[in-house]
């Protein structure tokens, strides 16, 4: 088929666009999903860069409120949805088919679908700024500010609109990873056997499956509130609006597990292979992660203690939300065990990596703080929340994913990006970062609102808010830095090779970049870090681990030609995501409304029509194209 | 590793746990399923008892009728399983007979949902009327959202099969699209439970009924 | 050791695994079984509905019978009980999830039929 002959062909810049348009190739996917979120990373900082000049000084109005309002919802929404999710996604795609020895995922174009859908709804949510503004309600959005009472513009809608079309695009992948996981691991490789990048990946795709239709259902809501006047969070007609808090915060806390989970994930594979020692308490990092997932279910509340829950509600969830902090902590002391007698080598993704673990602690301790219902009275609403936050966040999952992409971009570009400039780079994100929000901490102690645009003078709060800007610009200088060397390494790096860190796992025993097949023979599996097990065999004591404990003789598999199947390329995910962004933007526009008034508008009705058609046809176009594809 | 071939279907490639990439994703979509209704029905109960005017659950709801619809989305996931007990067998032609009975069956039950709807709009009960509305017609709307996506899915493997396009090696299909159907059936289960009946003998209680 | 596809004829494919202590599927005597067993509960269920003197307790009944039914659809219709495990564990568990959050969101609004 045409597609498929131009991807193994690629002649003009348009067939080079049209590769990366049909593209199911989970390398590929990676790659998309990495670039746009950091380009969302971007612009979620430029946000956050606004808001800090306005912050500089007090009593400043060269950003007034209502625009202020806007820049820290979005700041949220897009660091939390197009950033930071998305950057652990091309973790997810670039690297766990090759961990678990396999071709692709499950759904190669499921896979792409999730990717698009991810674009439209990143795209379609800041059309909003020049669409008659963004979201102002915080990232959040709690009723009944967003209804149309207090919100009688579109930032609303274009907001639930987009998180809902990302959820979708969430949704497909966890359940992708899910199965890929779950079923196409290599030969021999047992659960107890696979990395533990896996493990988290397996545990945040659950919490995905799981929490973001939660989500969906409360922006549903919100929407249909919006736009044809139904009384989900209508005081008026009786209702209670903490109903809008509790199902968000029910996806809400999943949700930051979802965000740290990869994070951590990466940095158990960072640590071993730079401290040239195995994992410490396996078991322990993999049974913790399981009940962070599960328990991160029993403690949405924290996040409404000073809403009214009453003393038993907030007892309640203060005992589970420190409970929470105990697996934490054991993944903490076994990373610890990891370095601990190590020969330890600093390259940068260590850095970043023992940069992960200490930041982390500061989050997790004020964290703690938090879970103290009392304590969170005071808390709750100052910078001393925006310094976890930041903590955990910053400190935590972006630390973990620039060490993920110092130690996984040699693999996939086939070069290693510049030592010397990474560790400026690190440095420089180290210094600005605390600069930025230890001293948020201070400030929100004594007192300091969040979500403000500005504050008085007298209040003795003018240093702090100016060294956390200088802050910001060090790490605005940390990014240029990271850019530079990102486009230099990219294009003239040292070679990395096929294992440049002489690592543990299976995607370091295939090329840099890999082929298009990944592994020519898919590995048998015989313990866990499979790959040192093959480069070192019986040298170190490997548990046989799962239930098929016995060594294999070394075997060779499909010896010559066993026929390799790689899915074709395709146009028509994209073409469903086109159909349900279409769409989406109908339903912002479906009516014409104010409180009590709900006119249909055409134009509206006719998008959606239209994209839901259009997504129809497509998915059939999809069905109808065979999943198996061309022979190698 | 290929494992032994599981009861029903052996997947067209090896994988780890020896089961159908396929089948295990619908398993997976369905448990995930159940929160986005979970979501709706604990909208549902929360608001429940605290619309400020009429018209109120016991008074409107329509329990011979809604017993009718059970029946016959119940009877309409019978007409399936024999469908795919015959596409198993290999009778092609009866396979079509019963997708045709259960999708005759889901549509006249998503034709009761709307004769229902119409009934409550006309008797003054609208989404924006108040909180039963709201969150009634939310909850059973997305449930007929579900249905009618189901009868498109069952209605294209009618048409395949006509084709030609849906022969032994499309069984798994046939499963999955039955699954599908058998989880929009037990949702109905848990609202005619949840909503009708429960809401009905409490709506009446509280009125002093 | 070399991998195959597994290319079984479809009598062959009944096979049930012992991995995941999986059954053979049953036949229509079964089926038709379950659907009268469904089709007798949900008139249970209306049959009460309608008996004054049970209306203090017949909340509680229409749950248990409709779990019963859903347990019913569920192993034999959705063929769980013949299936392999792993997909309980799936569907169950979401089931369990919804469950909590719903009676956790009713103790946090302390309302119940109210």
């Amino acid at each position: 088929m045409a597609t498929a002959a131009i991807a193994h062909n690629p002649v003009t810049f348009w067939d080079r666009v049209w590769v990366w348009l049909t593209t199911v190739d989970h390398k590929r996917i990676g790659i998309l999903y990495g670039v746009t979120a950091f380009l969302f990373f971007l612009l979620g900082g430029t946000e956050a860069l606004f808001m800090r000049l306005q912050l500089m000084r007090p009593e400043q109005n060269m950003i007034p409120p209502e625009t202020f309002n806007q820049l820290f919802s979005m700041h949220g929404t897009t660091m939390i949805f197009l950033a930071i999710m998305p950057l652990s996604a091309a973790f997810f795609n670039l690297i766990i088919p090759l961990q678990i020895g396999a071709r692709d995922v499950a759904f190669p174009r499921l896979n792409a679908f999730s990717y698009w859908t991810f674009l439209a709804g990143g795209i379609m949510l800041n059309t909003s700024w020049f669409l008659g503004g963004a979201l102002n309600a915080g990232w959040f959005a709690y009723s009944p500010l967003t209804g149309l009472t207090f919100n009688p513009g579109h930032g609303v809608d274009f907001w639930a609109i987009s998180l809902i079309l990302l959820g979708i695009a969430s949704t497909a992948a966890g359940l992708n990873f899910i199965v890929t996981i779950v079923n196409m691991r290599a030969p021999g490789m047992t659960l107890t056997r696979m990395p533990v990048f896996v493990w988290m990946t397996l545990v945040v795709s659950f919490l995905i499956v799981t929490a973001f239709p939660v989500i969906t259902v409360a922006l549903i809501e919100l929407a249909f509130d919006r736009a044809f006047g139904f009384n989900f969070f209508n005081v008026t007609a009786g209702s209670n609006p903490i109903l809008w808090q509790h199902l968000f915060w029910v996806f809400g806390h999943p949700e930051v597990y979802i965000l740290i989970l990869p994070a951590m994930g990466i940095v158990s594979e960072v640590l071993p292979t730079f401290a040239r020692k195995p994992l410490f308490g396996y078991m322990f990092i993999v049974f913790s992660g399981i009940s962070i997932g599960i328990m991160g279910w029993m403690v949405w509340a924290h996040h409404m203690f000073t809403v009214g829950m009453g003393p038993v509600a907030n007892t309640m969830f203060t005992l589970t939300t420190i409970t929470i902090a105990v697996p934490t902590g054991v993944k903490i002391f076994n990373w610890i065990g990891t370095l601990w007698g190590g020969s330890i080598e600093y390259k940068t993704a260590m850095l970043f990596a023992v940069g992960f673990i200490a930041m982390f602690i500061i989050g997790g301790l004020s964290g703690l703080m938090h879970a103290v219902s009392p304590s969170d009275a005071q808390q709750q609403d100052t910078y001393f929340i925006v310094a976890h936050i930041h903590y955990v966040l910053f400190g935590g999952s972006i630390l973990g994913i620039f060490a993920g992409i110092y130690y996984w971009f040699p693999k996939a570009t086939g070069r290693l990006l510049g030592e010397g400039m990474g560790k400026l780079h690190f440095w420089l994100t180290f210094v600005g970062f605390n600069l930025t929000f230890m001293p948020m901490h201070f400030l929100g102690l004594d007192g300091m609102p969040r979500r403000q645009s500005t504050y008085a003078a007298d209040m003795g709060w003018n240093l702090w808010n100016m060294v956390e800007t200088i802050g910001v610009f060090i790490l605005l200088a940390s990014l240029l830095v990271f850019l530079y060397n990102f486009f230099r390494s990219g294009r003239s790096g040292q070679q990395a090779g096929a294992d440049p860190w002489d690592a543990r796992t299976l995607e370091w025993a295939i090329p840099s970049p890999p082929p298009e097949h990944n592994f020519d023979t898919i590995p048998q599996v015989h313990g866990r870090d499979a790959f040192w097990e093959q480069k070192h065999p019986h040298a170190v004591p490997v548990p046989a681990g799962g239930a098929n404990g016995q060594l294999h003789p070394a075997e060779h598999h499909g010896a010559g030609h066993e026929p390799i199947h790689m899915p074709n390329p395709s146009y028509w995910p994209l073409l469903v995501s086109v159909g349900l962004c279409i769409a989406g933007y109908g339903l912002i526009y479906i009516t014409h409304r104010s409180p009590g008034a709900f006119g249909l508008n055409l134009g509206g009705l006719a998008a959606i029509v239209v994209g839901v058609a259009f997504a129809a046809i497509s998915t059939f176009g999809w069905y109808k194209q065979p999943a198996a594809g061309s022979e190698h | 590793m290929a494992q032994a071939a599981h009861a029903g279907h052996a997947p067209e490639h090896p994988t780890s746990t020896g089961l159908d990439n396929r089948k295990l994703l619908m398993w997976i979509f369905l448990g995930s399923d159940c929160l986005f209704f979970g979501s709706l029905i604990a909208t549902y109960l929360i608001n429940y008892g605290k619309s400020l005017v009429g018209p109120y659950p016991h008074e409107i709801l329509d329990i011979p009728v809604t017993s009718v619809s059970t029946f016959v989305l119940l009877l309409s996931s019978f007409m399936f399983v024999l469908s795919l007990a015959a596409h198993t067998k290999g009778d092609y032609r009866a396979f079509r007979v019963w997708v045709l009975c259960t999708v005759v069956l889901g549509c006249t039950f998503l034709g009761f949902q709307v004769f229902e709807f119409q009934q409550f709009v006309h008797e003054g009960l609208t989404p924006r009327t108040n909180l039963f509305g709201t969150t009634f017609f939310t909850l059973t709307g997305f449930h007929g959202a579900h249905v009618t996506i189901g009868v498109v899915w069952l209605l294209s493997l009618f048409f395949l099969s006509l084709r030609g396009k849906l022969g032994p090696d499309k069984n798994l299909s046939v499963d999955i699209a039955g699954l599908y159907w058998h989880f929009v059936d037990v949702v109905w289960i848990v609202i005619f439970t949840v909503i009708y009946l429960s809401g009905v003998v409490a709506g009446a209680k509280a009125a002093g009924g | 050791m070399t991998q195959h596809h597994a290319e079984t004829p479809l009598a062959a494919a009944h096979t049930p695994s012992e991995r995941w202590r999986e059954k053979a599927h049953p036949g229509p005597a079964t089926y038709a079984k379950a659907a009268v067993s469904l089709i007798f509960l949900t008139g249970v269920e209306v049959v009460i509905f309608y008996i004054d003197p049970l209306r203090s307790i017949v909340i509680p009944l229409f749950f248990i019978l409709s779990i019963i039914k859903f347990a019913l659809v569920a192993m034999f219709y959705m063929h769980l009980r013949y299936d392999a495990r792993l997909f309980s564990w799936f569907f169950v568990g979401g089931i369990l999830l919804a469950t909590s959050v719903i009676v956790g969101l009713i103790a946090l609004f302390k309302t119940i039929f109210v």
